[in-house]
């Protein structure tokens, strides 16, 4: 590479409106996770300043704690997405081995219809999805978000692994029908801990949109028993309008886990994008 | 399938693949069918009546229902033209910038511009209500340090800012996409292109514009497809923020918050799936006609290289 492309004021002026970027996109996170942890004083005082000893507060957490039924909330989410998410890979990593191993009619049109689903959105079925889960006494049940979530996540699921299957090589497979593996232990055994990593970047692509979803919550499973994180922290914020301490606190608790996840899994859904996951 | 008598019926196959499309065909290809019906069909004296394009000519003609339809099908628009003309320069900048050789620290830059993109509207939506808050004054600070403070106004109480605000707030969220595809779609540009280029003295800005850009074109024609189906799809953020009626005076109704409204009703007006489904095949056609736009016009159009 020729010296003029990284002459330093270049590198300045990048590092500069990267990290201009950089606050921007940090910024709202951080005063609302800072200012949690101040009392109410300290909020509206010096809302721009770390919580000092003076302002350091936990009210607003011991609100939420006493008061919204999060720690329930949050494991109708956790249950929700954690199923969805085996049922989107199982599912998922089945059909895509059959749509890119096997030669059979109506294979491409499978393909097609199964990929019909990344640009349509679920939600404009809803109105029959409703009527089907009521149909079927569904309603106000997890299995039902599950449902939704696990057809919701199939279709990209189904076009990123088979992209991935077609690379695992064919003598492996050969060699293993040839010591008389059936198709399905060739499955499980040979093809899917070879596609392991492509598995996790389907996962979380598949997991965020599921945990922060709000529509199919709000519609199919709005009782107290199944509510979702996502949906008590609304109902719950738009209770607390004017308790400024819990509102904080209820969305720093709501943003700490993702936050702690992302943290974790940040370098495979990176890489996952960058690898040319979604084209 | 010549083959096909000599060898016993695969069923394997069917094994494999009836998991998943029996799930994507009961809970999202029939109910997406059953949407579309349901919009030919009103509800007359508990019974489901045929009445082919009325639920339509209602949609667009009867003034208590076209005036918030056109309402929140020129709030779309308006919502996902700003996506277009923020978002995505503001993507194709930063990962330009990111891409660019022996950039120090741009793991740490990609990991937190991405942070807004992984979080739930409803923190999203919250946050960015109470940091515009005039109540809490956390904006008017920020501007009074640059010396703006007299620009400063309660946004998204303001008819005539509060959906451009909201689409802002939007693109605030979402901009790590674009970035993160048109940062994959840089690096896979091979050195020899980048190399041949510098040999003819085009190097910098005009070796982007040249070079580069119409390398990524395919990828900034998929953001926009995309950035079209979520725009059109989109519903809660207006509904965190400004709660169903999307206020103020519907000023921020998108075709989400009414299908909402119109489909589970809200305070006094009474739901109706049937103009709910109505709406819904409104905002289907749509998105479809964009999708066949995209594939048919521009796919075919935008020349893939391939190296």
């Amino acid at each position: 590479m020729s010296t003029a492309t990284h002459s330093l004021p270049r590198t300045i002026g990048a590092h500069a409106v990267l990290l201009t970027y950089t606050v921007i996109a940090l910024f709202p996170v951080i005063i609302v996770i800072m200012n949690s942890f101040k009392s109410r004083a300290g909020i509206f005082g010096a809302p721009l300043t770390p919580p000092t000893p003076k302002t350091f507060d936990l009210i607003g957490y011991t609100t939420v704690i006493g008061q919204g039924d999060f720690i329930h909330y949050f494991q109708n989410s956790l249950v929700v997405t954690v199923a969805s998410l085996f049922f989107v890979l199982l599912f998922g990593a089945m059909a895509a081995f059959a749509l890119s191993e096997y030669r059979f009619r109506g294979n491409s049109m499978m393909g097609l219809y199964l990929a019909l689903g990344i640009m349509i959105p679920i939600r404009l079925g809803t109105v029959a999805i409703l009527q089907l889960m009521v149909a079927s006494g569904l309603v106000n049940t997890l299995t039902a978000l599950i449902l939704v979530y696990t057809a919701q996540g199939l279709p990209l699921a189904v076009f990123i692994l088979s992209e991935f299957m077609k690379q695992v090589s064919d003598d492996l497979k050969n060699a293993g029908r040839i010591d008389g593996l059936s198709e399905y232990t060739i499955f499980f055994r040979l093809v899917l801990p070879l596609v392991r990593p492509s598995m996790a970047t389907v996962a979380v692509f598949t997991m965020i949109p599921i945990w922060n979803d709000l529509w199919f919550p709000l519609i199919l499973a709005p009782s107290e028993e199944t509510k979702t994180v996502t949906l008590g922290a609304q109902l719950f914020l738009g209770q607390f309008v004017t308790n400024w301490n819990a509102i904080l606190a209820a969305l720093s608790l709501a943003i700490m886990p993702v936050l702690i996840l992302y943290v974790i899994f940040s370098r495979q859904l990176i890489r996952g994008i960058t690898s040319g996951a979604v084209k | 399938m010549a083959a096909a008598p000599k060898r016993p019926f695969r069923w394997h196959i069917v094994v494999f693949l009836a998991p998943a499309v029996l799930v994507y065909t009961a809970i999202m290809i029939l109910p997406l069918a059953g949407t579309l019906q349901l919009s030919l069909f009103r509800n007359i004296d508990q019974a489901q009546i045929f009445v082919g394009l009325e639920n339509f000519r209602r949609l667009f003609g009867d003034p208590n229902w076209s005036v918030n339809f056109w309402n929140a099908l020129r709030n779309n628009i308006w919502f996902f033209i700003i996506h277009m003309i923020v978002q995505n320069p503001i993507g194709v900048l930063l990962a330009a910038l990111l891409s660019s050789p022996r950039l120090r620290f741009s793991a740490f830059y990609r990991t937190a511009i991405f942070v807004p993109t992984i979080l739930s509207f409803v923190i999203v939506g919250f946050a960015w209500k109470l940091i515009l808050s005039p109540l809490w004054g956390v904006a008017p600070n920020l501007m009074d340090l640059v010396g703006l403070k007299n620009l400063f106004t309660p946004w998204l109480g303001k008819e005539e800012y509060a959906l451009t605000t909201l689409s802002l707030i939007s693109v605030w969220q979402f901009v790590g996409i674009p970035m993160m595809l048109i940062y994959a779609a840089l690096l896979s540009i091979p050195e020899e292109v980048i190399e041949a280029a510098e040999c003819d003295g085009i190097t910098g800005m005009s070796q982007f514009w040249k070079i580069k850009l119409p390398l990524i074109l395919p990828s900034i024609g998929i953001i926009s497809i995309l950035t079209f189906v979520g725009n059109f799809n989109a519903f809660d953020l207006i509904y965190t923020a400004q709660g169903a009626l999307a206020g103020p005076n519907y000023s921020t109704d998108i075709l989400g918050t009414f299908l909402y409204r119109a489909f589970f009703g809200f305070q006094l007006q009474v739901g109706d799936p049937n103009m709910g489904a109505a709406i819904a095949t409104m905002m289907f056609l749509i998105i479809l006609g964009g999708v066949c736009v995209y594939l048919f016009l521009v796919q075919t159009r935008l020349r893939r290289y391939q190296f």
